[in-house]
């Protein structure tokens, strides 16, 4: 285990070792004190645990990398990442894992809102509820909440899944109720086998596009 | 009034084309979108005249006294600044909007003048990336094709949070333009029309983008420059937070910036024009004494190295041009007028870049029409003009006695209109009067 104390390094000499990474190395961060852009860029896949709460673009562009957050996350927790895993034991603020083309992001504890905004691929599990506006224009990957949703959940989603177990506040532009079929509950189970939530998939509503705005139409104008 | 018939006396506020805008929007129920830039007469750098070298100076002798035109950009922050031969660069214009072989003769024409090219919208293809030297990556709020590895390919990274043809506005890739490849590129279904957002989707002000620079640094490295692009409207404000942001390199696009597509009413009446947001952008600069420490580049109906000229007089340390690039590749080409007036246009009026049905093979995605631009032609006619823009370029300084491109300034130059001299800050012809600033 690699340990880096950011009291003694700059978050110059921590990205740096991290990006530096051989597949299979270990680390361990402390003293992060809300510091920005944490364990960015990775691109090997390492295993980073991170105690203590971090700021914004914490795992940003994350590539095969495993990171751990045992605190809370600022803003654009793991934005545009790509692959890997991120995960975080308490809360996230807003526009975490924001236009995300993969990987997964979990959040234990609430997300804040434009959870998973103009996502491209990611799956996202969050353990407690998520804030207004999340998913908005999502266009694929699957979002599940396990808690629930603020207002105008998916507006003007594409082609992403949601996930819903508690109650929706309201539905976005264009965001409508889907039937659960096998396969969504099959996927449902994996991401949360995956990432260690003991729900039930029955619990579980899925939410998607109505797919009513995907061309310019001028007699849908009044739904924006 | 009618050559025809001197007795039809045509309206000054309804002429034949605003009666035909009532009649299409009557007809159709929706506003017209188009692409290109503004077409209103608006103040530009026409409007100014450089004072060439007599008496009081002395000028240097053309083709034979040293008139260099080197710029470095962004060496502010970054490891690796942009080293340029010419300030003539290529603004972004995306795959998607354009065909892949419009994208690699910018590419090419850019690598042989010695210039940058720039991505778009919808990430950074191979072809652009393998035929450009130098290469900017757009960092836009879509994040279409968003990928770190290509952001570590770039030379710089543009975070664009504006365009002059829409500042404040997103953008529409229709979805005849939406083939596989494109949405793949996007991921999207092909054929649906593709909202480009107007905000980035993970901040929401300055000192969040201070914060969004710092990220990039960290996974690049501290390599890359970054470049912070706006649209001209508050130009002053929005300099100065780009450098308060950190930005190694602002660029401010005026509102005869092209774009792909966008309403009319935006691209007319959002933004102001490039002349006035030169002189804004520098007096931020000035103020922060930042000026030439952070690069500015400015874009914008640049045409000519008078414009280019211009724009460095009053203070830029380089240009873009994206409209006049298309052009020099083949847009507009009266070769293909037939089929301009086929599709209810003509060569030199062509605005219909959104649809998809370009004859001169650029702003389309049809395989057909694309393979109409050979990009190595498309390349070289690029190089030539910016070669004739920077010879322009140079003739100019030359004849104002400077020795160095970026050695022209304000008072080589005077105005031919009160307008033009009130919003470059410099003197009426004839005078010593800038208005707002006194003098007689």
């Amino acid at each position: 285990m690699i340990e880096i104390n950011l009291d003694k390094s700059s978050v110059r000499e921590l990205n740096e070792k991290l990006q530096g990474g051989s597949v299979g190395d270990k680390f361990s961060i402390n003293n992060t004190v809300g510091k920005h852009a944490l364990s960015v860029g990775l691109t090997t896949d390492v295993d980073v645990e991170i105690n203590g709460h971090v700021g914004y673009y914490c795992a940003g562009m994350n590539q095969k990398a495993n990171i751990v957050i045992n605190g809370n996350a600022g803003p654009g927790l793991a934005e545009n990442m790509m692959s890997g895993e991120v995960r975080v034991t308490g809360n996230a603020s807003q526009y975490a894992a924001a236009t995300a083309h993969g990987g997964l992001l979990v959040i234990e504890g609430d997300s804040s809102s434009r959870c998973g905004i103009s996502m491209k691929g990611v799956n996202i599990v969050v353990g407690g509820n998520i804030g207004h506006m999340s998913a908005f224009m999502a266009q694929s990957g699957c979002l599940v909440v396990c808690g629930d949703a603020g207002d105008a959940l998916g507006d003007s989603i594409y082609e992403a899944k949601l996930y819903v177990r508690g109650k929706v506040k309201s539905l976005g532009t264009d965001c409508i109720e889907k039937e659960m079929r096998d396969e969504h509950k099959k996927e449902l189970q994996q991401l949360l086998s995956q990432s260690k939530m003991s729900h039930g998939v029955e619990e579980f509503r899925r939410y998607g596009s109505a797919r009513k705005l995907y061309n310019f139409d001028i007699d849908q104008v009044d739904d924006y | 009034m009618s050559k025809d018939n001197p007795t039809l006396i045509e309206s000054a506020t309804f002429p034949r084309h605003v009666i035909a805008e009532i009649q299409r929007a009557a007809k159709t129920g929706i506003y017209d979108i188009r692409g290109f830039g503004a077409k209103r007469d608006i103040p530009t750098f026409d409007d100014l005249v450089f004072l060439g070298a007599s008496t009081s100076r002395y000028p240097l002798e053309g083709y034979r006294e040293k008139c260099t035109t080197e710029v470095v950009l962004g060496n502010r922050f970054a490891k690796n600044p942009i080293h340029l031969k010419t300030p003539i660069t290529i603004a972004g214009m995306s795959f998607g909007s354009l065909s892949a072989q419009a994208k690699e003769s910018l590419g090419r024409g850019a690598t042989i003048a010695g210039t940058s090219t720039t991505t778009g919208d919808g990430g950074m293809t191979p072809e652009e990336r393998g035929h450009s030297k130098t290469l900017v990556y757009q960092y836009l709020p879509s994040r279409y094709g968003m990928n770190p590895d290509d952001l570590r390919k770039a030379d710089a990274i543009e975070i664009v949070l504006g365009q002059g043809a829409k500042p404040g506005g997103g953008g529409m890739l229709l979805g005849q333009k939406i083939s596989p490849r494109v949405a793949q590129m996007r991921n999207l279904p092909e054929g649906i029309d593709q909202r480009s957002a107007c905000r980035h989707p993970d901040w929401t002000g300055p000192d969040d983008l201070e914060i969004k620079i710092q990220e990039l640094r960290e996974i690049t490295n501290w390599e890359k420059p970054i470049y912070v692009k706006v649209g001209a409207t508050r130009v002053f404000y929005d300099v100065t937070l780009a450098v308060k942001a950190g930005a190694d390199v602002v660029v401010v696009d005026g509102m005869q910036g092209g774009t792909a597509a966008t309403q009319d009413v935006f691209i007319e009446h959002v933004g102001i024009p490039t002349l006035p947001a030169v002189r804004m952008a520098v007096e931020a600069l000035q103020e922060m004494d930042m000026h030439r420490k952070v690069q500015l580049i400015v874009s914008g109906g640049i045409r000519s190295g008078a414009d280019v000229a211009k724009a460095l007089a009053l203070g830029a340390d380089a240009v873009s041009i994206g409209t006049a690039a298309l052009i020099a590749l083949g847009d507009q080409s009266p070769e293909f007028d037939d089929e301009y007036k086929a599709i209810g246009s003509a060569a030199g009026f062509w605005d219909d870049y959104q649809a998809g049905n370009d004859p001169a093979g650029i702003t389309t995605q049809d395989p057909e029409l694309a393979k109409r631009l050979d990009p190595i032609l498309g390349g070289r006619r690029l190089a030539n003009y910016i070669n004739v823009l920077t010879l322009e370029l140079q003739t100019l300084a030359r004849a104002c006695g400077k020795s160095h491109v970026h050695n022209l300034e304000p008072e080589d130059m005077v105005a031919l209109t009160i307008e033009a001299a009130a919003m470059a800050g410099v003197p009426l012809a004839g005078t010593d009067w800038i208005p707002g600033k006194g003098g007689i």
